[in-house]
């Protein structure tokens, strides 16, 4: 049971080792879940809740993974506590667990097939009463199947607001504790908010800077030692800060605007971190020029061609948009929906891209319609695939490919 | 090495743990594997390793991270300018190589008499490599010294705690080896408990308008940083001295839509204008007319 409770955490992007189910395995045999003193413990913890935390703390190791672990927690476990709380609090089960260590350790694929038979009777209640959860569990299933990877997929079954009082006198409170979902803001696959924006502005951090470890400055250490007559006098120097450069260049208008202010706030936010950030505006998709200011766009406009000029080929090129619009917009001469455009955007992104050579483009688009958007699919193939999505992961994923 | 230990960890009377963090302490200590501690600055991550080895009665080796440290300076350092000096003044201490090694925090929870408790703090200030460097010692409680040519075992296997604030991403290869434990920004009702522990006997009336005014304050959105617990502490420990009677605190005085002292809680020049200023937009809606 435990190993398909296992199976369904990995299949749910919750990164678990073999290493960890054992060592879950030995917490159990040891009885350290089991036979805490309860009469320490001032919030009353049911024999659940403590197989619950104990899973948590050697399963997960990452706060941002804990939704993710909760909610495979609620579908596996849903309707099994009363068979849990037999299973943890008789002896005979203690026994099956060091069986199945022993088996585990053997031959895993042996003991995978020996556990689930030995298992019959318990198994099959459970998967009666996974059935009978089934309706109320769509959601879940399908998400399971998919892997977690969804940026929607935090946006879960369980309305936030549901949270129980402190009331919670007994073992079997109304909301249990995995079904809270109190750490869904942590879950980095969701899109970029206000509420994670101080995560993505440390990933950025530490974009920017690089390690400050100390180096033997060697001029100093010679001309140190001589003038003690030979003594050696030894000088350190900081290592130089890798001060990175950053062009950015955002799309703006229409659905693009509440992205558009997140990105700047993050970037601004990190701005002390960079050599030099600049920001530009383009509506759609870059042609020939592009502007700072987005109240006076149509008077003060900066050419394409100027900053390319100005700015080195050792700017790091950013771009945030959805790279959603008509193929035309991209393709063809004439295909900007603001103005005649001579030459096609694709000619001018070209040049933006040979320019800067490290580039990487943020899509706010969820991952899974970027196939059926054919501009899109257009801009990716321009960028050679460096087009993340505007997620914590993604823009981690981008920060790396920049380096 | 000897075995493992069976003392259990059940909070302090100075400092309160959750049902879910005793579990992870105890798990982690009956097993003997490290302890990573992440949550919010402020939530007692460092202070947890200090009240286990109080409550063990365990000697405690805090082990604090820099941006420059190395995993080596853990288990030892190996002074070779003192010794190059040394040479060049003629001391006779130079010809034994033992005398230059310096034992650092890991070797010295390592050799104790008794079960040590290792606080690794803020692991992610240091290099990305640091956590790697220390697989097999916190693995295997054991390392090398090439120099003198030893083999550094623990004779108690340490409690480890480390604690982390998601600066950097930790290896892998290093999680799978530790236990790990997210500190949760503790509810209402526990932090009655914490402020209880730490002001005994505190008047009712103002604790829980303390506790409501602090609630307020964290609930304003945008906040760059939100007052944490140690603020809190900080903040009533003020309150107390200046003799802050219950109804200043209250929400419907509209004196006291700004908590006094406030500069306790809130620790940065923005956060304040934009509480100020939130305040002033909040009583102008609430004039009638």
């Amino acid at each position: 049971m435990l190993i398909r409770f296992f199976q369904m955490l990995r299949a749910a992007g919750v990164p678990v080792s073999i290493t960890e189910f054992l060592t879950l395995l030995e917490a159990l045999k040891t009885g350290t879940g089991t036979h805490a003193a309860p009469e320490c413990v001032p919030v009353p913890v049911s024999p659940v809740e403590k197989f619950y935390y104990l899973a948590r703390a050697t399963l997960v190791k990452d706060e941002r993974h804990y939704d993710r672990f909760d909610r495979v927690f609620a579908a596996h476990f849903k309707g099994a506590e009363l068979a849990f709380e037999a299973l943890l609090a008789a002896e005979v089960p203690a026994d099956w667990l060091r069986d199945a260590l022993r088996l585990q350790l053997s031959d895993e694929e042996k003991a995978k097939i020996e556990a689930l038979g030995g298992w019959d009777a318990l198994m099959e209640t459970l998967r009666r009463r996974l059935a009978e959860q089934k309706a109320r569990h769509q959601g879940g299933s399908k998400w399971i199947g998919t892997g977690g990877t969804s940026p929607f997929g935090a946006h879960g079954y369980h309305p936030e607001g549901v949270r129980m009082g402190q009331d919670g006198g007994g073992s079997r409170r109304a909301v249990k504790v995995w079904d809270r979902r109190e750490f869904a803001n942590l879950d980095d696959s969701v899109e970029l908010g206000t509420r994670n924006v101080k995560l993505a502005l440390r990933r950025l951090r530490r974009f920017a800077r690089q390690g400050a470890a100390e180096q033997l400055d060697l001029d100093a250490t010679i001309d140190g030692t001589a003038r003690k007559a030979g003594l050696l006098d030894i000088r350190m120097v900081p290592e130089r800060h890798n001060a990175v450069k950053v062009l950015l260049f955002l799309d703006i208008g229409g659905s693009m605007e509440d992205h558009v202010r997140i990105c700047e706030e993050l970037f601004s936010a990190a701005r002390s971190e960079f050599k030099h950030l600049e920001y530009f505006y383009f509506h759609n998709f870059v042609y020939e020029s592009v502007w700072k200011d987005n109240r006076r766009r149509h008077r003060e406009r900066t050419p394409l061609t100027e900053v390319l000029r100005t700015y080195g080929h050792d700017y790091k090129l950013i771009v945030v948009g959805d790279a959603t619009m008509s193929p035309y917009e991209i393709v063809q001469p004439g295909g900007s929906i603001e103005h005649w455009n001579e030459e096609p955007g694709a000619v001018w992104m070209k040049r933006l891209l040979a320019s800067y050579p490290r580039h990487a483009w943020l899509n706010p688009e969820p991952r899974e319609r970027w196939d059926y958007t054919p501009s899109i699919r257009i801009t990716r193939e321009l960028f050679e695939e460096r087009m993340f999505p505007l997620t914590l992961e993604g823009l981690d994923r981008a920060m790396r490919s920049l380096q | 090495m000897s075995g493992r230990t069976t003392a259990r960890f059940t909070g302090s009377d100075r400092y309160v743990a959750t049902g879910e963090l005793m579990l992870a302490v105890n798990a982690a200590v009956t097993l003997g594997r490290p302890l990573l501690v992440k949550g919010e600055p402020g939530t007692g991550k460092t202070q947890l390793a200090q009240e286990v080895a109080r409550a063990l009665g365990a000697p405690l080796y805090e082990w604090h991270i820099k941006s420059t440290g190395k995993a080596q300076q853990g288990l030892y350092e190996y002074d070779a300018v003192s010794r190059l000096r040394d040479s060049q003044l003629g001391d006779a201490r130079v010809a034994d190589i033992a005398n230059y090694i310096v034992p650092g925090m890991l070797w010295r929870a390592f050799e104790s008499e008794r079960q040590a408790v290792l606080l690794i703090d803020e692991i992610d200030k240091a290099d990305i490599e640091f956590p790697n460097d220390l697989l097999r010692e916190l693995d295997r409680m054991e390392f090398w010294v090439y120099e003198t040519r030893q083999l550094i075992k623990a004779r108690h296997r340490p409690i480890v705690f480390i604690t982390s604030n998601n600066e950097k991403e930790l290896p892998d290869a290093f999680l799978r080896r530790c236990f790990f434990h997210y500190i949760r920004f503790p509810d209402a009702e526990t932090m009655e408990r914490i402020v209880e522990v730490h002001y005994p006997g505190l008047k009712k009336a103002l604790l829980s308008e303390a506790l409501a005014a602090f609630y307020r304050v964290r609930e304003v959105p945008g906040l760059r940083k939100k007052p944490s617990t140690s603020e809190l502490l900080d903040w009533i420990k003020l309150l107390l001295a200046e003799d802050v009677p219950p109804e200043a605190l209250r929400a419907d005085d509209p004196k006291a839509a700004i908590p006094p002292l406030y500069g306790a809680l809130l620790k940065n020049e923005q956060d304040v204008h934009l509480f100020e200023q939130l305040v002033f937009l909040d009583r102008r809606a609430g004039r009638p007319g």
